[in-house]
């Protein structure tokens, strides 16, 4: 077995309404990798995060989607969640008359590692203190009433209970405070503990960036990967901002 | 290169197996079908009830006759009283002893989990097959409290006869509408409940009315009085196996809620799709009282279903919560009336409607503020929810303000189930179709959670059935 974990090959969307948004994109992520895919607003980077979950909000024009070896490009959301990919949500859907609690416990029953009563509440109640949660949380309405930040952590929190094999984070730390911000990099911190596990963090806080082992930096800029490199490309881009990814695009597409 | 496709699950007729058989009929008395005044003298004659009820029955049927059916609600052209048999008798005795029920009569009660109910969480039980009561049983330590539940017939010749005719169709009359002076004419079997001064009923009663036989109306009449202070929960249960022609129900229900008496009525009516239900209810609650309607339609072909309460007496409440589920072929016409007839009085009326596979779901709410109800307040709210674009919701709420210092509010929404939350469901491991009846579940819960627990999951159970599909 080879140690790609998410393969993605000369891979476009496009919206329902066929305007392009994602242009042949390659990219790999090996077992054990963390990746960062930064980019200027509107640069496609959600479409991508959430199109590796077969968003029925876009289509695929071009290429393929291999996970672990298996072509997932014609799988449903629901499957390729199955498989062990997961979207943490930029902005997590209000799910009102479902406790977080029943909800917790059906996902870890239709996972690829359904617990036993015991084995689900004692994991739970171990991360629910890594991430500084209140019990208070399971019995409220799934995100209904949250604020940013509490939505933030109970993506954490799903995260961590289906324990996945590829976590894709999107914009996971915006909008929160330092504190907040610190607990989600203990959450990540404990993701990462699993070397056969990938990461691909979407996001732009260098505080959180500058805090972790980053293996490869991607720059998202129109549709476009434009650019690939270490975490060297981080302070690049806290210094200069993108403007000289976008010239590039720019005279791409010239 | 192909698009990604996704998966999308057509979601089947609901399985209605749990009400949906029938038994043959045996040895059953039925009358010809159709109404004419000889049916209603025989089944008079049948009930040796005194002169009164027949003089009430006569009139009622002449009202009947000059009255239209409605001509502002789902269409119900194609029910023609003339193919419906009025009264069906079953074989039996009524009983307050299962096995003395005959063995096809307990089987049915028996598969609807009502002997089972009654050993664990009811104070009583009654049960109706077809147009008359088989079993009515009241437990020693409610019946000791001075508690009646029996048999509305059989009260009419007993010491209670006086305040039955004081009370039977005074509040619906026969001029209501068309239907309910059908059921003055024909009206058969249901319960009688007369709770005294200050006697609190722990554990609920129950009443079933199943209707077996095809082509037959059912009449019940149910009345229930609590004298001041007195506390009830009611529960009513109602289900039909389907059959190819058209059945119906035009029963009524008349509660009167004392000062500072609080009666609670769920509901749960499954009729099946063949059932034109063209109920009538009405509460009228005094000084203080409390009235609490909790009701979940699913069944029936065609519903008119709006129990109406009168607040009366200053400070007044009524609280209604229901639900209603139109799925294919179905158009469920439902909701709520409230007369706000005395100062300080306040209802709260709480619906949901879900509508699916070309199922019509409409809330229809009347809220009457009269001249001398100062200081009253009411609030409605209705959600519709189309699971589909071949469903409708519509919502009608009325209001009738004719007093300046109340408080009256209003909210409403219809919308469909959002994309991005079954996206979201869905990218945590949950199917199409377990995404949706979570988001169904999750829409109905603060409603079902007022129900009697065993009906609160048979509600989730029907959801479940209803949105299960075709996948795999």
């Amino acid at each position: 077995m080879s140690e790609k974990l998410l393969e993605v090959n000369n891979y476009s969307v496009a919206s329902t309404d066929d305007i392009a948004i994602l242009k042949n994109l390659n990219l790999t992520i090996n077992k054990g990798e963390t990746h960062v895919l930064m980019g200027p607003n509107g640069a496609g980077k959600s479409t991508f995060g959430s199109s590796l979950l077969a968003n029925p909000a876009y289509k695929t024009t071009h290429g393929h989607i291999l996970f672990e070896d298996e072509d997932i490009t014609a799988l449903a959301t629901d499957k390729r969640a199955k498989k062990g990919i997961f979207l943490s949500f930029q902005n997590p859907v209000e799910i009102p008359g479902i406790s977080l609690y029943s909800f917790l416990r059906s996902a870890v029953k239709n996972s690829a590692v359904p617990l036993t009563n015991k084995q689900f509440r004692e994991k739970l109640n171990s991360i629910l203190t890594i991430l500084d949660l209140k019990k208070e949380y399971l019995e409220r309405d799934l995100n209904v009433g949250f604020s940013g930040g509490e939505r933030k952590k109970v993506e954490m929190l799903q995260l961590l209970m289906l324990s996945p094999q590829l976590a894709i984070l999107d914009e996971t730390d915006s909008g929160l405070d330092v504190d907040a911000v610190n607990i989600m990099l203990k959450g990540i911190n404990e993701f990462q503990q699993d070397k056969e596990k990938g990461m691909l963090i979407i996001s732009h806080n260098m505080h959180i960036l500058n805090k972790l082992n980053i293996d490869k930096v991607h720059i998202l800029v129109k549709g476009n990967i434009i650019a690939e490199g270490g975490s060297e490309l981080i302070n690049e881009i806290n210094e200069h901002g993108f403007s000289r990814f976008e010239i590039q695009v720019g005279d791409k597409n010239a | 290169m192909p698009e990604v496709l996704t998966k999308t699950a057509p979601i089947t007729e609901i399985n209605r197996s749990l009400y949906d058989f029938t038994k043959a009929e045996k040895d059953v008395e039925k009358l010809s079908s159709g109404l004419t005044e000889e049916i209603v003298r025989q089944i008079s004659a049948k009930k040796n009830e005194p002169a009164w009820m027949l003089e009430h029955r006569l009139k009622s049927l002449q009202t009947y006759n000059e009255l239209h059916i409605p001509n502002w609600g789902p269409d119900i052209s194609e029910l023609n009283i003339d193919n419906i048999v009025t009264y069906v008798r079953p074989n039996t005795k009524l009983s307050a002893n299962w096995d003395e029920v005959p063995e096809d009569i307990k089987d049915t009660f028996d598969r609807l989990g009502i002997p089972e109910a009654e050993k664990k969480a009811l104070g009583g039980v009654g049960a109706q097959y077809d147009s008359e009561l088989v079993y009515h049983n009241l437990q020693k330590s409610v019946a000791k409290k001075g508690v009646i539940y029996s048999g509305i017939e059989e009260a009419l010749s007993g010491p209670f006869a006086e305040m039955i005719r004081k009370h039977f169709m005074r509040l619906v009359p026969a001029s209501d509408h068309k239907f309910a002076a059908l059921h003055g004419a024909v009206w058969s079997g249901g319960s009688f409940v007369y709770v005294p001064p200050y006697v609190k009923v722990e554990i609920p009663l129950q009443s079933y009315f199943r209707l077996n036989s095809p082509g037959a109306g059912q009449f019940e009449h149910t009345l229930i009085i609590l004298d001041k202070g007195a506390d009830l929960h009611f529960i009513e249960g109602c289900s039909a196996p389907k059959y190819n022609v058209a059945n119906l129900h035009a029963g009524c229900v008349e509660l009167f809620v004392g000062e500072n008496a609080h009666l609670r009525y769920s509901t749960i009516e499954n009729w099946s799709k063949n059932m034109y239900n063209l109920n009538t209810k009405r509460a009228k609650v005094e000084k203080n009282g409390i009235m609490e309607w909790v009701s979940g339609s699913f069944g029936s072909h065609t519903s008119y279903l709006y129990p109406m309460t009168i607040l009366n007496g200053e400070y007044a409440k009524s609280e209604f919560t229901g639900i209603t589920f139109a799925g294919e072929g179905q158009n469920l016409d439902t909701g709520t009336k409230i007369l706000h007839n005395a100062p300080h009085t306040s209802s709260v009326v709480n619906t949901k409607s879900l509508s699916k596979s070309g199922g019509i779901s409409t809330f229809r709410s009347a809220v009457t503020i009269t001249e001398n109800a100062h200081k009253s307040k009411a609030s409605v709210s209705c959600q519709s929810l189309m699971l589909d674009d071949k469903s409708r919701s519509d919502t009608i709420p009325v209001m009738d303000v004719r007093c300046d210092d109340v408080n009256v509010g209003h909210e409403a929404s219809i919308g469909r189930i959002d994309d991005d939350a079954v996206f979201y469901l869905m990218s945590r491991g949950l199917s199409e179709n377990e995404a949706k009846t979570l988001i169904v579940n999750g829409f109905a819960n603060p409603i079902s959670k007022e129900l009697p627990l065993e009906y609160a999951v048979e509600m989730n159970n029907l959801i479940r059935l209803e949105m299960e599909g075709g996948i795999g």
